[in-house]
């Protein structure tokens, strides 16, 4: 019988809140060491919490977003541990009465028949304060703190062990990610921290108990995640085959040697010493605070996905690049509100669009600059091969693409006459290449229109061409 | 007569008729703290003088213009050490903290400062508010004026003390388990515990966050309001502060007692000596002449309050004394690594009290052991909390002794910390049901001072001022003074 891992995650996301959780003190990222303390951040000796209603309102919105049922009345609690980076000795988090509970992450995975929607159940959401930074100085005898980072919100997610395979806690991720972005509510970056994963790692024959799980804790980028949790349940698997037994343990990735190692046992995990928060009342969210957050939602990316699929008659992969990011859809959308037909939208926008600003091309096209090059095509004002020039020329200067056109004279020729008169002049002059075409060279009608265009500086109606070619050649 | 001799609303209103100036009294009230402090032991740090006098003079130049001085324009004032002052140093009465000036300051003190009031200095008490006798400060006891022999109380045991000494007008508290209320009984003086959420906790160094709250001792009880009136009030930065407009606290001192019912507890008289409870029934039978009514109720649950209290309190503390680690101010304690600095910082700078307070907590929080203790006397602190509104239904105040005793000696109960506990009796369920409590000096018993002590339902506090103040113009204890120690 095969073994079957049994996988759980726990993340952490920053939210990005201007203040802090519990004080008014700065949330951002990235500023010198300790200038975003305040005597609450630095848990000064009569200093007391108070909750900030954003870092609460981006929880609800989370929770609402993967269909949890947020209590109307939950609590905070303190969870105790020593150590430099938590300046008051305690996290306040939730305990056995966390803002959000039951929800559901839907997600797309790469099946063996294509892309399928896979879902992962989540226990809770909950509001907690994340801690500081301790930076150990090489050579030096001390260690530094830094405590811009202590009492910035976090939301800790937590999903029921309904994971299968590395390759699904990846997707699982990146499906977080792309929520918490869609919501604006966190960065997501798992590089710089604003999303934390941790993962319970099990393994068993299938059908049979649960195994012992272990912990994974600094697995901090996609790739770690996936590798980390690979090395696990090989890990566990070679133990088991051997007739030995998984401890119970929290154990760190090391990304470089791309192995895990004990942290610490059972015997060694922290009593936290969970008590109520005394300082925060309970936190009350009624049926109208919560509605109008629910009102606020934005469509959601696994929405937005099926509607782009069978409204729209989006393939799957275009439908995932665009909505991958809100930014993107959002402006596919715009594009065909102002009537640019959808799948010539999305070819747009996945190839030209996408393919400049990932090069970081300088330059930029707007929603209606696009839809104006489209409807150009549309209406046979130039082929598809000015388009690709008029959208440059619009990218790099702003300038709107039917101004483009006609300030350049690069409007089609549609003119039966001077098209007619065009092909005849390029059949008589090359006689050679009329005989191979005759002859059955198919191809040789490709060297006909490559003249006529040439002729006309490209901007002959290529269908036109083709046809009336055609007529000549074949008729003689 | 001394200016020292009168009380805070006499000299507020002495300096704002400018009978005498807010500079003399600050002299005088120096002039006395220099002479008697040193037999006392009241002040753990005093104020710089000439800030003192500065402050004073400003007052008069502001009475001068005919401005508003505010509500204790010129009355000296001292604060528990307890009190976050920016500027001046603060230690809890702990070692821990010893030479930490706060960046910042606390709302009532800040409170206090705008009502014009003059802040001479911080007061001693026991280390981090845990004792009952003002013998755990890690900077030496406090005597009681009344017999320097004597404890002062605690933990609050520098404020009363300070007052009753007349080396402050009035003074700020904390009452967490009857912190002033009971020193204000051993001393003579008047302590007002409000309801919790009353005032706020903002920049009150914490001992257990859902017992602890502020309060004034003064000589009357019209001078306890004076001073609630200028500290209370809802605060953004404290979420457990009561929305609740500020009364006219002053007002309510005025009013007589006509028809009051007054609730006597059969389980706060039990083990009460008669030495102390016959004065106190006397006192509230005085009461009964000027109008009130005598009513027996029963707190059932009255003898289960300590144990409840001593878990909830020390697991609170266990988890707010946390942050003394000797990473960020404070006492560090240098040490080869991480844990053996936590340990050798912590082991050095709490005492004893401090240490048995945050490992029973500690115990009481454990694992596996939260439901069996914490949970449990969260219970039983929800059976006090009816108890009260069961009694309250009957009645508008309770009456009883403050303290089963009068003022024991120094070293007396210091090596047993149980007889100690026991001796906060009467004032611990007012604390576990957030109520506001009172005691104001009813009697004597071999020259040592007794307390009456009233509680009323959550926002009583008018109530309580009424009963006391009516109490204290039928008497004249609360004009009685000790003699200056030799």
């Amino acid at each position: 019988m095969t073994w079957e891992p049994v996988i759980g995650l726990e993340c952490h996301v920053q939210l990005a809140t201007a203040t802090k959780a519990f004080s008014t003190a700065s949330a951002a990222f990235g500023a010198a060491p300790n200038t975003h303390d305040d005597p609450y951040t630095l848990a000064l000796p009569g200093t007391l919490p108070v909750l900030s209603r954003a870092a609460i309102e981006f929880a609800i919105k989370l929770g609402l977003a993967t269909g949890c049922a947020i209590r109307p009345l939950s609590r905070f609690a303190r969870k105790h541990y020593f150590y430099p980076d938590l300046p008051k000795g305690f996290q306040i988090s939730q305990y056995d009465e966390p803002l959000c509970e039951h929800g559901r992450v839907d997600f797309v995975l790469d099946g063996p028949d294509g892309k399928e929607v896979r879902s992962v159940r989540l226990t809770r959401i909950h509001v907690e304060e994340d801690a500081g930074k301790n930076v150990h100085v090489p050579g030096a005898p001390v260690s530094l703190v830094d405590y811009n980072r202590a009492g910035v919100p976090l939301c800790e997610v937590v999903s029921e062990p309904d994971v299968k395979s590395p390759a699904e806690a990846g997707a699982y991720l990146r499906a977080i990610r792309q929520l918490v972005r869609y919501l604006g509510i966190s960065d997501g970056n798992m590089e710089e921290g604003s999303l934390r994963c941790d993962a319970n790692v099990s393994v068993r024959r299938a059908g049979e108990p649960l195994g012992t799980r272990t912990e994974l804790k600094n697995i901090n980028s996609f790739k770690n995640v996936e590798e980390a949790i690979e090395f696990e349940i090989a890990r566990q698997i070679e133990l088991l085959e051997r007739g030995e037994r998984v401890v119970q343990e929290t154990r760190l990735w090391n990304p470089d040697k791309k192995q895990s190692a004990p942290m610490r046992s059972k015997e060694h995990a922290h009593d936290y010493r969970y008590f109520p928060e005394p300082d925060l009342p309970p936190l009350r969210v009624d049926d109208a605070w919560r509605e109008a957050i629910r009102a606020s939602l934005p469509e959601l990316p696994i929405a937005k996905r099926t509607r782009f699929i069978q409204a729209l008659g989006l393939s799957p992969y275009d439908a995932d690049v665009l909505t991958a990011e809100k930014k993107t859809a959002d402006f596919f959308e715009e594009v065909i509100a102002r009537g640019a037909p959808a799948k010539a939208a999305a070819n747009w926008i996945t190839g030209e669009v996408m393919m400049r600003s990932n090069r970081g091309d300088q330059g930029a096209i707007g929603a209606a600059e696009l839809a104006e090059i489209i409807a150009l095509i549309g209406d046979g004002t130039i082929s598809g091969k000015i388009a690709k020039d008029v959208f440059d020329k619009a990218w790099k200067s702003g300038r709107r693409p039917r101004e483009i056109v006609e300030a350049e004279g690069l409007t089609q020729v549609t003119d039966s006459a001077a098209i007619e008169a065009a092909c005849r002049d390029a059949v008589e002059k090359n006689p050679k290449q009329a005989e191979q075409y005759r002859a059955g060279q198919a191809k040789m009608l490709g060297y006909f229109v490559g003249q006529v265009m040439k002729a006309t500086q490209g901007k002959a109606n290529p269908a036109m061409v083709n046809d009336v070619l055609r007529k000549l050649l074949d008729n003689k | 007569m001394t200016l020292t001799d009168l009380t805070a609303s006499e000299l507020a209103e002495g300096i704002r008729r400018k009978k005498f100036s807010a500079l003399e009294v600050a002299q005088d009230f120096l002039e006395r703290i220099d002479r008697l402090d040193r037999k006392l032991g009241c002040f753990y740090k005093r104020r710089d003088p000439l800030a003192i006098a500065a402050e004073a003079a400003t007052v008069d130049e502001k009475i001068a213009r005919g401005e508003n001085a505010g509500l204790l324009g010129g009355v000296p004032v001292g604060l528990k050490d307890l009190f976050v002052t920016e500027g001046l140093e603060t230690t809890a009465g702990s070692k821990i903290l010893e030479g930490w000036v706060p960046v910042y300051q606390g709302t009532a003190v800040t409170k206090l400062r705008e009502a014009g009031a003059i802040v001479l200095g911080k007061l001693s008490m026991d280390e981090f508010a845990m004792g009952s006798s003002n013998e755990s400060s890690a900077y030496g006891p406090v005597r009681n004026p009344w017999d320097l022999a004597r404890v002062p109380g605690g933990s609050s045991g520098g404020s009363a003390a300070a007052v009753a000494a007349g080396l402050a007008a009035a003074t700020l508290g904390t009452d967490t388990g009857g912190s002033i209320r009971q020193p204000a009984a051993l001393t003579g003086t008047v302590g007002l515990k409000p309801t919790y959420g009353r005032v706020s906790r903002w920049g009150v160094v914490a001992f257990a966050s859902s017992l602890d709250q502020v309060g004034p001792f003064g000589r009357t009880a019209l001078d306890c309001a004076l001073v609630l009136e200028a500290i209370a009030g809802h605060d953004p930065r404290d979420a457990t502060s009561l929305k609740a407009a500020v009364p006219r606290y002053a007002e309510a001192c005025k009013r007589p007692i006509d028809g009051l019912r007054i609730g006597v507890p059969r389980e706060y008289f039990a083990k009460v000596d008669a030495t102390v409870g016959k004065p106190v029934m006397d006192a509230i039978d005085e009461m009964v002449k000027l109008g009130a009514k005598k009513i027996d109720v029963e707190l059932p649950h009255t003898g289960y309050a300590i144990a409840a209290y001593y878990i909830i309190a020390t697991a609170e503390a266990s988890s707010n004394l946390a942050r003394y680690d000797g990473v960020r101010y404070g006492l560090r304690v240098p040490s080869e690594n991480l844990q053996s600095m936590y340990a050798r910082t912590r082991a050095a700078g709490f005492g004893a009290e401090v240490k048995r307070r945050i490992m029973l907590g500690t115990y009481a929080l454990r694992s596996g052991y939260y439901d069996a203790y914490y949970l449990r006397a969260q219970k039983v602190r929800t059976l006090i909390r009816r108890d009260f509104e069961q009694a309250f239904k009957l009645c508008d105040v309770l009456a009883g002794p403050t303290s089963p005793t009068v003022a024991f000696k120094l070293g007396e109960k210091a090596d047993d910390p149980l007889a100690m506990y026991l001796s906060d009796i009467f004032t611990i369920p007012c604390n576990l049901a957030g109520l506001p409590g009172i005691s104001i000096p009813c009697g004597f018993h071999d020259r040592l001072p007794i307390g009456l002590q009233l509680l009323a339902p959550p926002l009583g506090e008018e109530t309580l001022l009424r009963a006391a103040s009516a109490y204290e113009r039928a008497t004249d204890w609360t004009r009685r003074r000790p003699e200056e120690p030799a």
